[in-house]
């Protein structure tokens, strides 16, 4: 039974819609990403699955709970990240955490062991008694993550969770954020323009435009619906004999290929063509060095949907 | 409701609010002010200045008090004027000033929990804790009046000994409080405190700094400052039916004024805000 459940969800501002028309689903232990450019309803969307802001149409179900009625209920069972770490920079890193944790109900004797659990696992403990306003980025956004996980929530929002960041910073967040998952099996809503973070640590991906989904799958699924067709480069240690193109575009699944030096670039129909084409080459006098089917980043579909859009 | 996660946000909205200078040094001064330093300064006035000036002075506070209700006037009666001006100054005319401690306590701590935490950008994790929009209303309600009335309360305790101290020489013996004080401690210096939050939730609605807040919520002086110009005139004398009154018409409009604010204080509005 997937954790998050969205039919149709919109939300306006007046005239101007930040969601429109989302439909999907998010299953337990899935990262799953919402990557769009600024202004792209992603933060909004966040919003709505935890019962902060109503829809305008459309429903979600988050736990099997309506957000728009149980928001306490999902928000008790979700931790989230948000985009400014919105941390009380007056206070120590630890009163943060006692507050919050107190917020979450976690029972009085625990809060303290449950604190330090989280100052330790972060590497914030030596500055536990500290004001956070002296702490730099990276140090306020992993107090942030521990205020988010200090409950424990099997779901986690993440809210442009690298952003402002410098690299080594955001690589660190990065990291913390690939162990939890993994380690802990939570479920993860990233929200993102950052499509490197996003192709790394997500399952699936909702390509966001003005409120929309442009596309929607893991990114093998997106590359295929947006290129059927797939490339494959093919290095010879020694060449095949003849004009091995021509033959073998006659082949059946191949659409179309061009021989360079050592070197072929075949467009096949599928990759089960592939070994077809490998055969081919090798009757034809051909040892290969390499076979590369190609791969699309996420950058290339990101950026073909959002053209797609324009 | 969740009486653990109001008293946090209370809790928590006072440990910020002692880090803002601009929030508690009113905090002191004022009931330095009010507490000492205008009780010694009345009670030297009346018992330093020479005899002849003083019945010179004295003579403008007599003729106020002919302005008093009859009942009023008989706490007067077969005193010597000395004494006479330090009653009239120490416990009514300095009464209504009192108001202004409750109002601004709690105006103040109100600006820097509601309008403060938006201005510091960290009401957005608040709101993602699951909370009810109740909860996050009253802690933060009970974090203006608890020490407003607090503050108060230990204002008036403290100017009570005071006057009694710098006027002993005077009067040979504790005269102050007088009856009219116990309804203007306990019955319309929490309703100041209320008063005071209430407006303030109305108003950070439409401003977007504390300073803004602070200097709006400020202008309810002005409703201080008509009693205190009543008194003097004798257009309107705080006796104890009178602040029962008073109190009971501010209560009144605190219920109202909460009323609309539990109304308006919702996770949608505050979010959009941001």
């Amino acid at each position: 039974m997937p954790i998050i459940e969205v039919n149709d969800l919109r939300r306006t501002f007046g005239e101007n819609v930040a969601v429109d028309r989302m439909t999907f689903t998010v299953e337990p232990g899935e990262v799953f990403g919402l990557l769009g450019p600024n202004g792209a309803g992603k933060t909004t969307t966040v919003r709505l699955l935890n019962g902060i802001l109503p829809p305008s149409e459309g429903t979600a179900r988050v736990f099997g709970f309506d957000p728009t009625t149980q928001g306490e209920d999902i928000r008790r069972k979700t931790g989230v990240l948000t985009e400014t770490p919105a941390l009380y920079e007056r206070l120590s890193a630890r009163e943060n955490l006692e507050f919050f944790a107190t917020l979450q109900a976690i029972p009085e004797s625990d809060v303290s062991r449950r604190v330090d659990e989280m100052l330790e696992f972060f590497e914030l403990a030596p500055r536990a008694k500290d004001k956070v306003e002296t702490f730099s980025k990276g140090m306020k956004q992993r107090l942030a993550l521990a205020r988010a996980l200090i409950h424990k929530p099997p779901l986690l929002f993440l809210d442009e969770p690298t952003s402002g960041l410098d690299p080594e910073a955001a690589q660190q967040v990065n990291d913390l954020i690939a162990n939890l998952t993994s380690a802990n099996g939570q479920t993860v809503v990233l929200a993102t323009h950052n499509l490197f973070e996003a192709q790394r640590l997500c399952d699936r991906v909702a390509v966001m435009n003005k409120g929309k989904i442009l596309a929607l799958g893991s990114l093998k699924e997106l590359a295929r619906k947006l290129w059927p067709v797939t490339w494959v480069d093919i290095t010879f240690h020694v060449k095949p004999k003849g004009k091995v193109a021509d033959a073998l575009k006659i082949h059946r699944g191949v659409i179309q290929a061009s021989a360079e030096d050592e070197a072929l670039a075949v467009q096949v129909e599928n990759e089960d063509v592939i070994p077809e084409v490998v055969r081919h080459l090798v009757n034809n006098g051909a040892s290969i060095l390499r076979v590369n089917p190609r791969d699309y980043t996420l950058e290339d579909i990101y950026f073909a949907l959002q053209a797609g859009e324009a | 409701m969740n009486w653990r996660s109001i008293w946090a946000i209370a809790r928590k909205d006072l440990m910020e609010v002692r880090q803002n200078k601009a929030a508690w040094i009113p905090a002191i001064v004022l009931p330095l002010m009010f507490a000492v330093i205008m009780p010694i300064l009345f009670s030297a006035v009346s018992q330093f200045i020479p005899a002849e000036e003083a019945q010179k002075q004295l003579g403008d506070v007599e003729m106020m008090l002919k302005n008093l209700p009859p009942a009023v006037q008989a706490i007067f009666d077969g005193l010597k004027l000395e004494q006479m001006f330090v009653i009239y100054m120490t416990a009514f005319l300095l009464a209504p000033l009192f108001l202004i401690m409750p109002l601004m306590f709690s105006s103040v701590v109100g600006a820097d929990s509601f309008v403060g935490e938006r201005e510091r950008k960290t009401m957005e994790a608040l709101l993602y804790s699951p909370t009810t929009d109740m909860e996050l209303f009253l802690g933060k309600v009970l974090a203006a009046v608890i020490p407003a009335i607090s503050l108060s309360w230990l204002t008036y305790l403290v100017y009570i000994v005071v006057v009694n101290v710098a006027s002993y020489g005077l009067f040979q013996r504790i005269w102050f409080p007088l009856p009219t004080w116990w309804p203007l401690m306990f019955w319309l210096t929490p309703a100041f405190a209320l008063l005071g939050i209430s407006a303030t939730v109305m108003i950070s609605a439409r401003v977007k700094t504390f300073m803004e807040a602070y200097q709006l919520t400020g202008s309810l002086v002005v409703i201080v400052l008509a009693l205190v110009i009543g008194q003097v005139s004798g257009v309107l004398f705080l006796g104890v039916g009178t602040v029962f009154l008073i109190g009971t018409l501010i209560w009144v409009v605190d219920i109202v004024l909460i009323r609309i604010a539990i109304r308006n204080f919702e996770r949608s509005s505050l979010i959009t805000k941001l």
